[in-house]
């Protein structure tokens, strides 16, 4: 039981600080509300979505951002692609980040974008740790026998 | 609720709507089927707008909602608004990340009924089916001032005898039964289920057959009902149907704007840049032409048929008139003389006395439109012109005679175009634009294109040279420059004489049958907008018909053309008063 407890609390604590530290948002407790026993993992396989997804686009601003020639509409258009998703689970470090970028694409700023694109790599890479932390947590607590609140 | 809903999910009303869901983010797509799911709604995804309007299409009462991103990669989501609007009219809900005025604007002026900004809250799509449930009523409420119009109509009509009014009565059930298509439903039942009015693509098709009779611009949903003559339509159906109908035809133009000219031709320059407006011309041209029909209709035909797509604007004016006749037009298309054959394959109307008026985009080359390759030849500016008995020489047979057509300077294609629908007419005219001739201002390069010409149908039809149809044309035209109209002039008046020595009686009919096309202020700046014919004391003047030889076979030319089709001729010598 032990163990149970000690997981869930830092399961919270890590959860709490994903919040308090805006990694991610509202969003992300409607998606848990959302889950149900008819969908256990319903969350995990939205983020997973998320995840493909990203490394996808993120892919292609970089190869669109190597060209001679640099198509911004492309990159403005994947920008915004990336801004869609990132919303739909509430990692809004990376929301907020594809701002900028899009209005340098907008002025066909080729240093502002390339700034933008490390920017957004990085905070996705931090969101998508953190996620991944927080399921693992979650997998051990339940397989401890516990269950885990949903915020 | 079961207001207005079928039984399956009227108990339970909203549970069950049928939704369907199209976003191409994998991510959205999920969390969407899983909210909508908890809300009870029946959902359906895809991530394609291509595959949703394949949904829609199959299963044309299958939903009752559609909620759509804004951004995706085959299709834009306000196309598949419009679609949707147009075809199914359902309920459409836009959903973006990006909330801009403009963006949320545009979708209002697309026709959704709401607009969501992402990340979508559960709330907000619990509601949506306020919009469907709207809808019903805005349907119901129609039917019942359509049935109250009935009513008294069929009151103000009768002899008020209890008699007629109660089949005035009778009549009023039984329309509302037609449009309810419900056969369950009772006199009394207002409630009664109006069917959503599912534009098929026959019904499109009526209608905007329908319109094109009208005229565009004249068009009205009274109007449009009537001549649609579908018992179960109200005049709401159409009237909101038209009016996205108006909205896909101005994107259309747009669109057409922005593309490269065809050989030149812009779009912009088209006069009415409302294609409405062209619409409208080339409809009333079309009314006009009945008999001759052709080219005009062929062109009306062309824009509806084509779903006024891009091919009306570019240029497909062809005109192409080829009169069978022994006069033999001369086409001074430098480019080529296009074969009446092909033409008139493209026809299939040679026997017809029809001269098509084809209007052929795609010959850039063909016509240089002296110096405005903008030309555009719109068959919508058409006026249908007759040209009366002075104008019925037609060129003999054999002998071929350039006409200058500079017509179409200017932008809003200005073709004339003479439809000469002779009966006897051996030979074959052949028109074409012969702005290069008229910069050259040497009329006669009559190229003896005998062949060419002799098979060109030719139909002269009595054909009044109508002023009041020319008038629409100037105002459609825009300034012409008559390169070498002038010249062409002169250059007629010799081409005249040759065609009046060759003319056999047989061109007699042509006065009367002569339809001239006139396009563009070509016309009105060169005669001054009054076509002259009548004036025109040479008969053999007629022959001068700047016959534009389009080449019929360009793949733009799709006018379905019967017998009964004829090409207008253009003659611009014609119009030399």
């Amino acid at each position: 039981m032990d163990v149970v407890v000690q997981l869930q609390r830092q399961l919270t604590d890590h959860t709490a600080s994903l919040f308090h530290e805006g990694f991610l948002n509202e969003q992300f407790n409607q998606l848990q509300q959302l889950q149900d026993e008819s969908n256990p993992d319903f969350v995990v396989e939205v983020v997973s979505l998320f995840f493909e997804d990203s490394d996808r686009l993120l892919n292609e601003l970089a190869k669109a951002l190597e060209q001679q020639a640099v198509d911004y509409k492309k990159v403005d258009a994947h920008v915004h692609q990336l801004k869609g998703s990132s919303s739909s689970i509430g990692a809004q470090r990376v929301q907020a980040v594809c701002i900028p970028f899009r209005n340098f694409c907008e002025e066909q700023n080729i240093e502002g974008c390339l700034k933008c694109l490390q920017q957004v790599k990085h905070e996705y890479s931090l969101v998508k740790n953190k996620l991944e932390t927080l399921f693992k947590l979650e997998q051990q607590l339940i397989a401890a026998g516990g269950s885990f609140p949903t915020l | 609720m079961e207001n207005g809903f079928s039984s399956p999910r009227s108990e339970s009303f909203p549970a069950g709507l049928r939704v369907l869901v199209v976003d191409d983010d994998p991510t959205w797509l999920k969390i969407l089927e899983k909210m909508l799911k908890k809300c009870a709604y029946d959902v359906t995804t895809c991530h394609l707008a291509r595959e949703a309007l394949n949904l829609l299409r199959e299963r044309k009462d299958g939903y009752d909602i559609v909620i759509s991103d804004v951004n995706m990669p085959d299709m834009d989501g306000f196309k598949l608004l419009e679609h949707v609007g147009l075809e199914m009219d359902l309920p459409v809900i836009m959903m973006s990340v990006d909330g801009e005025t403009s963006k949320v604007m545009k979708g209002v002026q697309h026709g959704a009924c709401d607009y969501l900004l992402k990340p979508i809250r559960m709330k907000e799509l619990r509601n949506i089916w306020q919009h469907v449930f709207r809808k019903k009523i805005h349907e119901i409420r129609d039917i019942e001032h359509e049935n109250i119009d009935i009513i008294q109509m069929s009151r103000n009509g009768s002899d008020l005898d209890d008699g007629h009014m109660y089949c005035g009565e009778d009549f009023n059930s039984k329309k509302r039964k037609d449009f309810d298509k419900n056969d369950d439903k009772d006199f009394g039942d207002h409630s009664t289920k109006k069917h959503r009015v599912v534009w098929s693509v026959d019904l499109h098709q009526k209608f905007v057959k329908a319109v094109n009779q009208i005229g565009f611009d004249k068009v009205g949903p009274k109007k449009i009902l009537d001549l649609m003559n579908v018992q179960w339509l109200t005049r709401e159906n159409v009237a909101s149907h038209l009016q996205k109908y108006r909205l896909y035809l101005s994107r259309l133009q747009k669109e057409n704007d922005l593309k490269a000219s065809f050989g030149g031709i812009k779009h912009s320059d088209f006069p009415p840049t409302d294609p409405a407006a062209s619409y409208g011309h080339q409809s009333s041209i079309n009314l006009n032409q009945n008999d001759v029909a052709n080219g005009y209709q062929f062109c009306g035909s062309n824009f509806v048929a084509q779903d006024a797509e891009t091919k009306n604007n570019e240029g497909d004016l062809k005109i192409v008139s080829e009169i069978k006749r022994t006069l033999t037009a001369d086409v001074s298309d430098p480019q080529k003389m296009r074969s009446s054959q092909s033409f008139s394959h493209s026809f299939a109307s040679l026997e017809t006395e029809a001269s098509y008026p084809a209007f052929d985009s795609t010959n850039p080359p063909e016509f240089s439109w002296s110096e405005n390759p903008e030309t555009q030849i719109k068959k919508e500016h058409k006026p249908h012109l007759q040209l009366e008995d002075g104008y019925s020489q037609l060129p003999p047979h054999g002998q071929q005679h350039q006409i200058p057509i500079n017509q179409l300077q200017s932008d809003p294609a200005v073709t004339s175009v003479l439809s000469l629908t002779g009966r006897d007419m051996s030979g074959s005219i052949e028109i074409k634009p012969l702005f290069n001739e008229c910069k050259s201002k040497n009329v006669s390069h009559v190229s003896p294109t005998e062949s060419a010409i002799d098979t060109f149908p030719v139909q002269t039809k009595s054909q009044l040279i109508n002023h009041q149809s020319f008038e629409p044309i100037s105002t459609v035209i825009s300034s012409m420059k008559p390169q070498g109209f002038n010249l062409s002039i002169t250059d007629l008046e010799s081409c005249q004489r040759n065609l009046t020595s060759a003319s056999d009686p047989n061109f007699a009919p042509i006065n009367e049958d002569l339809t001239v096309w006139l396009q563009g202020d070509y016309y009105s700046m060169n005669f001054g907008q009054s076509i002259d014919f009548i004036d025109y004391d040479d008969p053999g003047f007629l022959a001068e018909v700047p016959f534009y030889l389009y080449d019929p076979l360009t793949s733009d030319f799709q006018c379905p053309i019967d017998s009964t089709t004829e090409c207008p001729i253009v003659d611009q010598g014609l119009f030399i008063a």
